[in-house]
C-alpha cells in the first residue's frame, strides 16, 4: 500500500488539513441537526473518511467535475460546494442548492464542477464516463473523478464504465473508497480481491491502493492519475482503504452490530485529521487558528439555513416537462 | 416535395441535426454498420466520434449519455431493441428523468434514446415488446412514437432539440415498410405535445399508437364501406399526452376505440381511457374499447404471434362492439 512521501509543501498540506477539519466539523453538525430533528430526510456521514475527499480535490482544477455518492458531503465540500446552501438543502429549505428537492443524498453544485451526489449505488460511473467523453469530445484536458465505494465496486455499473472509459481512453478517474463495509457487508466477504485497484488490470489501466487516512498518499496518488487521465492516456483506479467512525446511518451503532470495538478503535487511533497533525507537528496555537475559522463558517451556515424559509408546495412543480 | 419511407425520413433526420448542431452525437451498439439502415451514411459523414460503436453494455453507455448531456451534448443513444431498455432503466428512469427536477434545476438532461420496438418479425418474447407504458408512468420522460414518415423526421428533430430526455419510440415493422409519403422539406420539426387527425369521421374515433396506426387506419378504410366513418387519432407523443385533441373527437363520435401493441393491463389505452372518462364521461354513449396485445409473452411462431398481437380485424370488431353493430 502506498504511503505518502511527505514531499508536499506545509501549504498545501494545511489547506488539506483545513478543508479535512471543515467536513468534519460540517458533518458533525449535520449529525447534531438530524438528533435534533431539524434534518428532512437520511444523512450518510463520511468522518474517518476526510482524508479522501480532501486530497483528492486538491488535485483538481476547478474546471474538473466530480460525482459522489449516498456518503458525498465531504468530498462535496472538498469541489467547493457552498457550506450554508448546503446546510439549508438537507434542513429542507427553499434555499437549499437543490431547492429542498434533492436533500442529503443528491447535493449537487453544477458551478463548481460538482455533477451531484448520486444515492443509487455505481449509478454514477456511466455518467462520469459521459463526462469523460463530452470532455474528449470537446477536446479540453478537463478530468472527472468519480467516487465510490468498495460495495458499488461490484456493481455491472463499474466494470461497464471502467471498459468505456479503457476503449476510449476517456479522462475519468474512479476513485474507490473502501471503507470496509456495503452497510453490513464486509468488503472480505463479497469482494473476490483483497485490493479492489487490481480489478484495473482487467480494463488494462493503472491501479493503486493507498493509505486512505493519510492524506498526502491520497493526494499523490490522485496527483497522478489526474495527470495520467489529462494526458490522454485514459482512467485509472485508485483504491483508498478507509474506514466510516459512524454508523452507515443514523440507524446503526458506531460498533457492536456488524463491526467490533476493537476494529473501530484500531481504526479510530488512526484518525486522518491526527495523522495529518502530526506529520504537520501543529502547535496547539495553529490548530485554534483552523479550528476557530471553521467555527466561524460552520455558525454562519447554520444562521443561514436556520432562518430560510421552507419551501411553498409550488416549487413541488417546478421543473417539470412531461 | 420528397417522397421518403419511414427509415429514410429518421435517417434524413439524423443527418440535418448532426449536421446543424455539433454537439450532436449518436451511439450505440453497431450504430456505424447498422443493418437497420436508420443511421446510413453517418458514421462516414460525421467520424466515428460521433457515430460511436459500443460494447454491448446497455446501462454503461446510456449513463454514459446522461452524462454527456449533463456536461452539455445532446447524445442520441441507440438501444436496438425496447427489451434491452431493461439493462438501462436506472440511467433513463432514475437518472435522465430525476437529475433536473431533484439538483433544483441546476442541469438538463437534453438525451434521446431511441427505441426500436415492436413484434411481428417472430423474435418472441425478449426481442419483441412494446413497453412504452412504462415510460409514460415516470414524470421527466417525454415519450414520442411516431407511425409514418413524415412524423418520424419532424419528432426526432423536435426531440433532439428539446432540451430534456426523450424515449422516441419506433418500429421495426416500419423499418420493413417501402410506401414512401410526403415529408416537408427543410428545416420541419413535427411539435412534440401535439396528436394529429390522420382521418375525419363522425361515427366513432379511434385512438391508434406507432405501428398500430396502419391497422386503425385499414379498419377505418374497410369500415367506410360499410357506412361507419371513424376518425382516427395519432397521439405521437404519449408523454405529454395531448388529451384535448382526443377528447374534441369523442365528444362529436361519443364512442372511442383505443389502439396499441403493448399490453392490455395498465397499458397506454388504460391511461387514454381514464382521461376521456374524466373529461367528457357525459358525451360517451357506449364503453371505451381497448385493442391490445393479450396478456401473454409473445410467442415465437407465426400463428401464436398473429394471436395474440392486434390486427385490423380486432380493430373492426371493437368499433362494431361499441357501436353495437354486428358484422
Amino acid at each position: 500500500m502506498a504511503k505518502s512521501t511527505s514531499g508536499l509543501s506545509r501549504k498545501r498540506m494545511g489547506e488539506m488539513y483545513r478543508t479535512m477539519l471543515r467536513i468534519r466539523r460540517f458533518e458533525e453538525t449535520a449529525d447534531d441537526m438530524y438528533m435534533a430533528g431539524k434534518v428532512v430526510g437520511g444523512v450518510h456521514v463520511s468522518i474517518g473518511q476526510e482524508a479522501c475527499s480532501a486530497g483528492v480535490c486538491a488535485a483538481l482544477r476547478e474546471d474538473d467535475a466530480v460525482l459522489t455518492t449516498h456518503r458525498g458531503h465531504g468530498h462535496s465540500i472538498a469541489k467547493g460546494t457552498r457550506l450554508p446552501e448546503m446546510l439549508a438543502e438537507l434542513m429542507g429549505k427553499v434555499t437549499g442548492l437543490c431547492r429542498s428537492k434533492g436533500g442529503s443524498m443528491h447535493i449537487a453544485d453544477v458551478s463548481k464542477g460538482h455533477y451531484g451526489a448520486h444515492s443509487i449505488v455505481g449509478a454514477n460511473m456511466p455518467m462520469a464516463a459521459g463526462i469523460g467523453l463530452a470532455y474528449q469530445l470537446e477536446g479540453k484536458d478537463r478530468v472527472a473523478v468519480v467516487f465510490f465505494g468498495d460495495g458499488a465496486s461490484n456493481n455491472g455499473a463499474f466494470h461497464e464504465a471502467m471498459n468505456l472509459c479503457a476503449i476510449w481512453k476517456l479522462p475519468v478517474v474512479f476513485f474507490c473508497e473502501n471503507n470496509q463495509y456495503a452497510v453490513s457487508v464486509p468488503a472480505e466477504y463479497s469482494t473476490s480481491v483483497d485490493d479492489i485497484s487490481v480489478r484495473s488490470k482487467g480494463y488494462d489501466a493503472p491501479g493503486l491502493t493507498v493509505d486512505g487516512m493519510d492524506v498526502a498518499a491520497v493526494y499523490e496518488a490522485s496527483r497522478e492519475a489526474v495527470a495520467h487521465a489529462r494526458r490522454g492516456l485514459g482512467p485509472s483506479l485508485v483504491e483508498a482503504k478507509t474506514y466510516r467512525f459512524f454508523g452507515h446511518s443514523r440507524g446503526d451503532p458506531h460498533y457492536g452490530m456488524y463491526r467490533t470495538k476493537e476494529e473501530w478503535e484500531g481504526w479510530k487511533g488512526r484518525d486522518p485529521l491526527i495523522v495529518c497533525e502530526k506529520m504537520l507537528k501543529m502547535t496547539a496555537k495553529q490548530k485554534k487558528a483552523h479550528a476557530d475559522a471553521v467555527e466561524t463558517e460552520i455558525r454562519e451556515a447554520i444562521e443561514f439555513a436556520e432562518n430560510s424559509p421552507e419551501p411553498e408546495e409550488s416549487v413541488a412543480l417546478e421543473d417539470i416537462f412531461a | 416535395m420528397p417522397e421518403l419511407t419511414y427509415v429514410e425520413a429518421l435517417n434524413q433526420a439524423l443527418h440535418e441535426e448532426m449536421a446543424r448542431d455539433e454537439k450532436v452525437f449518436l451511439m450505440g451498439e453497431d450504430v456505424a454498420f447498422d443493418y437497420f439502415g436508420v443511421c446510413s451514411g453517418l458514421a462516414d459523414r460525421f467520424g466515428r466520434d460521433r457515430v460511436r460503436d459500443t460494447p454491448i453494455c446497455e446501462l454503461g453507455f446510456t449513463g454514459a449519455g446522461v452524462g454527456a448531456a449533463m456536461a452539455g451534448y445532446r447524445p442520441i443513444v441507440d438501444l436496438r431493441f425496447m427489451d434491452f431498455t431493461t439493462y438501462a432503466l436506472d440511467p433513463i428512469v432514475n437518472q435522465a428523468a430525476k437529475l433536473r427536477y431533484m439538483l433544483g434545476g441546476q442541469l438538463s438532461v437534453p438525451m434521446v434514446a431511441r427505441i426500436p420496438s415492436g413484434a411481428g418479425l417472430q423474435y418472441g418474447a425478449t426481442h419483441g415488446q412494446s413497453l412504452e407504458a412504462w415510460f409514460m408512468q415516470v414524470p421527466g420522460l417525454k415519450v414520442l412514437y411516431p407511425s409514418c414518415a413524415p412524423d418520424a423526421k419532424g419528432l426526432l428533430k423536435a426531440a433532439v432539440r428539446d432540451d430534456n430526455p426523450v424515449m422516441f419510440i419506433e418500429h421495426r415493422l416500419l423499418y420493413a415498410q417501402k410506401t414512401k409519403q410526403i415529408v416537408p422539406e427543410g428545416d420541419h420539426t413535427a411539435p412534440i405535445g401535439v396528436a394529429d387527425v390522420k382521418r375525419a369521421g363522425a361515427d366513432a374515433t379511434i385512438v391508434g399508437i406507432g405501428y398500430q396506426m396502419g391497422h386503425c387506419l385499414e379498419a377505418a378504410e374497410a369500415l367506410a364501406g360499410e357506412g361507419i366513418e371513424c376518425e382516427v387519432i395519432d397521439p405521437r407523443s404519449l408523454s405529454p399526452l395531448d388529451v384535448e385533441t382526443i377528447t374534441a373527437s369523442v365528444r362529436k363520435t361519443s364512442r372511442c376505440v383505443i389502439v396499441e401493441e403493448g399490453h392490455l393491463r395498465s397499458g397506454v389505452g388504460a391511461e387514454i381511457s381514464a382521461a376521456i372518462q374524466e373529461a367528457v364521461f357525459e358525451y360517451l354513449d357506449a364503453p371505451i374499447g381497448r385493442v391490445a396485445a393479450l396478456m401473454a409473452p409473445i410467442p415465437v411462431q407465426t400463428k401464436l404471434e398473429k394471436f395474440v398481437l392486434p390486427s385490423t380485424e380486432k380493430v373492426i370488431a371493437a368499433v362494431r362492439k361499441t357501436l353495437g353493430v354486428s358484422a
